[in-house]
């Protein structure tokens, strides 16, 4: 198994057009930061206006390396699942476009095996994009901009996270995003299994995640207690629970606090359960498949 | 001589489609087994049953003696298969498409013994060069080094010379026939090129529209001095009449609107000839055919295919 993991990585990595990924990630990311660092108070004015009359926000504090990164998170990881279905809905069906899914299939590895190695490099690929990601949106944006206290504002509230109680809160979310983004590599593998073609299956998965995305975020009572609580678009942008501190009872946050994490939790697990569910409808489709590209 | 694959009553149905049906033969240990078909008459879709892409409907397949649906692994590991092109990844080189083919199969092998094998197909020197750079010759060589990167027992090729030119087709029948004779290799290929079958099978198997025509030793099946004779008349009700009432009766293999198939024996060619002139049977043509392309005509449907593009 192990084996058959390194040469899905090894085929992932010798590619070209898997770097297209990194590079759009880090394209973005400059840009961003190139942008705050011109004219982010104009930005952060923008983003404080609902507060601003009732609070003094010392902009020039604000404006740091974490806040910069929340801001960069925010924005990417609604992007970033096209890039990962860019690879994901790519494994299967690009090797019967390739020709090579057959050469594949006549080896003595059982198809079981075959996916799961697929599929867990697809994850790698995942996991080692959020890694890219991280160094340039947290420890970049840390370089050029410093850092300082992190604030956030939520509805008309505003939380002010210490500096010294950041950087464990962000190795939380990039680990919860591997865990959504993972999520997104699933289905389109899943998608994946059905064509002979990559473009079907990233077309298809992207699809999916923008609708159910929508449904998720509209507020109509009809879908609020029905359907939404179990779309998986519904759990990915969770990782910002982890931003959200309890507050003690003169309205400060309590260091390394979470205010709800069991629902963080309980939205991972529904997450894990998507992957579980789509990865193994993926194999029991394939190992049944009649192999004729 | 043991039986190296032993397929029992296979059936493949697609929907509606019948594209194997109940077939069944045995290759022993040694041959080089001829696997001959129109297209779509199930020969792809037989070798994929035997290779476990696709799952038949019905029947058995036993290869080494073993159950392929649950000894797949065991099986496989002793297989090298070229199924219809070469696909190979054509963005790595032939070293890193034969290299990891090698760790799929298991097989731990040395650099320098990859670059042999490579060699031993003529790319040696084009051993760091990516597939897209290759000729279609070349990919279908690189193909076969890497059907072979498992040292393996069987060695399945289907259409192994489809798109090759004749210095290629020639390299691959050589290749077919050191694998068998000097390498002690048992051998499927499947082919529609007949001349290429009939110059280095032992064996062969003739299927159409998914079922056994015929199966055996190629020299028994085709006997030189045994040939196909097409024969023409005017008037066919009368020529069919006077067979029906004759000892040709047996030999008589097809017929087709005026056209008739006998197989008999050379020597029987000039009596058959006085037997219908005597009968005052118009003859348009008397053709005698000798290669086994046109027996294999003669037996599938293929051949009003020919006639209609002769017409």
């Amino acid at each position: 198994m192990f084996t058959l993991l390194q040469i899905e990585l090894f085929k992932i990595f010798k590619r070209p057009r898997t770097y297209i990924s990194f590079a759009a990630i880090a394209a973005m990311i400059l840009i961003i930061q190139l942008g705050l660092k011109f004219d982010g108070k104009s930005y952060l004015q923008l983003l404080m206006s609902g507060i601003s009359d009732s609070f003094f926000v010392p902009y020039d504090m604000i404006l740091n390396g974490y806040l910069v990164a929340f801001v960069i998170l925010n924005t990417l990881l609604i992007q970033v699942p096209l890039l990962i279905a860019l690879v994901a809905g790519d494994v299967i069906a690009g090797e019967a476009n390739m020709g090579t899914l057959r050469l594949l299939v006549t080896k003595p590895v059982s198809r079981t095996e075959l996916m799961l190695a697929k599929y867990a490099a697809s994850v790698v690929y995942t996991v080692l994009l959020l890694i890219w990601m991280a160094l340039l949106a947290l420890f970049l944006s840390m370089l050029f901009f410093g850092t300082n206290d992190m604030l956030i504002a939520r509805n008309d509230v505003m939380e002010q996270i210490s500096r010294n109680d950041i950087l464990w809160r962000y190795i939380a979310a990039f680990g919860y995003a591997a865990v959504a983004l993972s999520t997104v590599a699933a289905l389109a593998f899943l998608l994946s299994v059905f064509a002979e073609n990559s473009i079907g299956p990233i077309v298809s998965t992207i699809s999916i995640v923008v609708v159910l995305t929508i449904l998720s975020e509209m507020k109509i009572p009809l879908y609020d207690n029905t359907v939404k609580p179990y779309l998986f678009t519904s759990h990915m942008l969770a990782w910002k629970g982890f931003f959200y501190s309890k507050a003690n009872g003169d309205g400060q946050a309590i260091r390394g606090s979470v205010e709800n994490l069991p629902a963080i939790l309980r939205s991972l697990g529904i997450l894990l359960s998507y992957i579980v569910l789509f990865v193994t409808a993926a194999i029991i489709v394939f190992r049944k498949k009649d192999i004729l590209s | 001589m043991p039986s190296i694959i032993k397929v029992s009553n296979l059936s493949k149905y697609f929907n509606e489609i019948k594209a194997v049906e109940d077939l069944s033969f045995s290759i022993n240990e040694g041959d080089v087994y001829g696997f001959l078909g129109q297209n779509g008459a199930g020969k792809s879709t037989t070798i994929r049953m035997l290779l476990t892409l696709i799952e038949p409907t019905n029947g058995e397949i036993a290869i080494f003696g073993m159950n392929l649906r649950t000894h797949r692994k065991e099986i496989l590991r002793k297989v090298g298969a070229v199924i219809e092109r070469p696909d190979l990844y054509k963005y790595l080189t032939a070293y890193e498409n034969i290299a990891m083919f090698a760790k799929m199969s298991g097989v731990k092998i040395s650099k320098n013994k990859l670059l042999e094998q490579l060699e031993q197909v003529g790319l040696a020197e084009r051993a760091h060069s990516k597939v897209k750079t290759y000729s279609l010759g070349m990919k279908q060589r690189l193909g076969i080094a890497v059907a072979l990167v498992n040292d393996p027992q069987l060695v399945i090729l289907d259409e192994p010379t489809n798109g090759l030119d004749p210095q290629g087709i020639a390299d691959v029948r050589n290749l077919i026939l050191h694998l068998s004779k000097h390498q002690g290799r048992t051998v499927l290929v499947s082919s529609h090129l007949l001349s290429e079958i009939e110059l280095i099978a032992n064996r062969m198997l003739i299927v159409d529209k998914g079922k056994k025509i015929v199966e055996g030793p190629v020299q028994e099946l085709f006997d030189p001095a045994e040939m196909m004779v097409e024969l023409q008349t005017v008037n066919t009700a009368k020529t069919l009449d006077v067979i029906n009432h004759s000892k040709w009766k047996e030999a008589l293999k097809k017929q087709q609107q005026d056209t008739f198939i006998f197989k008999m024996h050379r020597n029987e060619i000039p009596v058959f000839n006085s037997y219908l002139v005597s009968n005052k049977v118009e003859v348009l043509s008397i053709q005698p055919r000798h290669s086994l392309e046109d027996y294999f005509l003669s037996l599938t449907s293929a051949n009003q295919h020919v006639h209609a593009f002769a017409n």
